[in-house]
């Protein structure tokens, strides 16, 4: 998820619909099946690419049912080791997902990338620690752990409950301030840092054997992005990743896989319709509060969850573009 | 000028009023205690029309609600609004601002943003020039403001500390109210922030005075507190009458002091 457990949610626990802890009841499309093949089941990955498996995360907010499982993950196998792109919404499911690997390769967990701050990408890491890899993220990932991490733990105990057991914020060993490589054993992947964007410390994973990026929450489809880090800095960052030679690509959240560069366009047309309508608002005076009943409203019906983030976006983004 | 002792005051007002606070339960109504604390056994009028609060009854974010104050009388020299009181009785502290205002501000309406905790009423309580108290309040729905994490962007906020900015309207209108908007750039750290590595609260660090000069009148002083949201923001009017700068000063909790000027260049309206 974009910005999970999310402090502002205003709406009341206490009620049913579209509150994070009762998210689960509230007409969501195919929760039931998900629900109950977390329960029972494996982790289901999807080789979207030779070596390269994606499970595919929930167009959900985090909830017990789901286990917080509402990101995208990719595990990529090279000769001599694995690799994981983040590890999901709580440890439970974490160790999930490492069984499911046991049971597709033998080789060590070598690389555990976070591609960025939200819990829903970090908090399984711990389940990898038997592992002892090498945890990759964002130079500026462990500032923002530190200034979130335990607010994120705490939120996600109150929505999961006891799923939550065992889940801890696990800071990164090694950092990326721009890029590096990743060797697999014949297979490399290479690391971009990217300057703010979705959050300020978003981190991409190019594979290079495949031709396959792997772009975390740089990349939403179906549901819509959340703005966590800056609108004008997102949209710059999109001009430049859209020039990564790949084939094809990984969202955070959406699809397993998609084809790039195409896959960018349907975020990059809602983000720029919410820069021009909040420019145009600002500029005549409208408040930010009005401002967030109106601005990117025409994009409804093209996203998931547009009710729950769009006049967040809004209020983010207006705090930013005012200054301008 | 903020005077130390109001400040002083405001403090230990505060602190009373957690402690107080601290004894009942979640659930208790903490306005009583807040009242007896900010204003003692005064009679205070409520919703007589001389201020109306507007915010949203359900925020979309609770780090960042708008609320509006609209004055409903004028700030003749006779009879004018000398305080608002801005009261967000559930928050850690009440007393979000303080907001001061003179004959020069023409019109006593404001506009802020803050951090609600948790679903609370928000209060103005408006202190006329002749002692007398008038409130109006109004239920906001929205929680976790206060401890929300900080900064979507650390770096550059530290760079933008103190950085302002002053929107006028396009076309000054001599000798009436005319509304602008002041952005200040500072993180206001509410001290409910933890820092994870260092297993510590972020200190609070917050805009603690902010003073609003029209030539040699002051328009308007406000005195803050953490429940003002990061990079505070304030709507609110003054009387041009010719030429002059509009200057702001502004001190934090850390003593630091940030100024700057605007000139105003009144064409005369037709």
């Amino acid at each position: 998820m974009p910005q999970p457990l999310l402090p502002h949610r205003t709406i009341p626990r206490r009620h049913a619909c579209g509150c994070l802890l009762s998210a689960a009841f509230c007409c969501l499309a195919g929760w039931r099946a998900q629900a109950a093949a977390l329960a029972t089941d494996a982790v289901e990955l999807v080789e979207v690419a030779p070596g390269l498996h994606v499970f595919r995360g929930v167009h959900e907010e985090a909830t017990a049912a789901n286990f917080g499982a509402i990101a995208n993950v990719a595990v990529v196998v090279g000769n001599d080791s694995v690799a994981v792109i983040d590890s999901g919404g709580s440890f439970a499911w974490g160790q999930r997902l490492r069984q499911a690997i046991t049971g597709m390769t033998p080789l060590p967990v070598r690389y555990l990338v976070n591609s960025h701050v939200h819990p829903d990408h970090i908090f399984g890491n711990g389940a990898f620690l038997a592992d002892a890899p090498e945890i990759w993220g964002h130079a500026k990932l462990p500032a923002a752990l530190a200034a979130r991490g335990e607010y994120y733990l705490g939120r996600l105990r109150e929505v999961l409950g006891s799923v939550a057991t065992g889940t801890s914020v696990i800071a990164p060993t090694h950092l990326v301030s721009e890029s590096r490589e990743l060797d697999l054993g014949g297979r490399v992947l290479r690391l971009r840092a990217h300057p703010t964007a979705h959050t300020d410390n978003d981190l991409t994973v190019l594979d290079e054997t495949t031709g396959t990026l792997i772009a975390g929450d740089l990349l939403f489809m179906e549901r819509l992005p959340a703005i966590d880090g800056s609108l004008n800095g997102w949209l710059a960052v999109l001009d430049r990743l859209r020039q990564t030679p790949a084939n094809r690509v990984v969202p955070g959240h959406g699809p397993a896989v998609a084809s790039w560069p195409a896959a960018l366009d349907p975020q990059e047309r809602y983000l720029r319709h919410l820069q021009t309508d909040l420019r145009a608002l600002i500029a005549a005076g409208v408040p930010m509060e009005k401002a967030a009943e109106t601005a990117g409203q025409t994009e409804r019906g093209q996203w998931r969850l547009f009710d729950d983030y769009n006049a967040r976006n809004v209020v983010t983004a207006y705090a930013e573009l005012e200054w301008e | 000028m903020i005077s130390r002792r109001s400040l002083c005051l405001t403090a230990s007002v505060l602190s009373l009023v957690v402690r107080t606070r601290a004894a009942r339960t979640q659930d208790a109504d903490p306005w009583p205690d807040i009242r007896d604390a900010l204003f003692g056994d005064r009679a205070i009028a409520e919703s007589d029309g001389v201020v109306t609060i507007e915010a949203p009854k359900r925020a979309y974010d609770a780090a960042i609600v708008p609320i509006t104050v609209h004055a409903g009388i004028s700030q003749a020299a006779d009879r004018y609004i000398r305080t608002v009181h801005l009261i967000i009785d559930k928050n850690p502290a009440p007393e979000a601002a303080v907001f001061h205002f003179t004959p020069a501000s023409g019109d006593a309406t404001f506009t802020t943003r803050v951090r609600v905790n948790e679903y609370t009423n928000v209060r103005a309580v408006a202190e006329l020039n002749d002692g007398s108290l008038h409130m109006a309040l109004q239920f906001v729905k929205a929680a976790g403001g206060c401890s929300a994490p900080a900064l979507k962007d650390a770096e550059k906020a530290l760079a933008d500390l103190g950085r302002m900015k002053l929107k006028q309207p396009a076309q000054v209108t001599l000798g009436k109210p005319n509304q602008v908007q002041l952005l200040i750039s500072h993180p206001n750290f509410s001290g409910m922030q933890f820092d994870q590595i260092s297993r510590n609260y972020i200190p609070a660090h917050f805009i603690q005075s902010v003073t609003v000069r029209y030539g040699d009148q002051t328009v308007m002083t406000i005195d803050g507190n953490i429940s003002l949201s990061e990079d505070p923001s304030f709507h609110f009017s003054y009387v041009p009458m010719a030429e002059a700068e509009i200057s702001v000063e502004v001190i934090d909790s850390d003593g630091m002091r940030f100024s700057q000027a605007w000139p105003v260049s009144p064409t005369p309206s037709l």
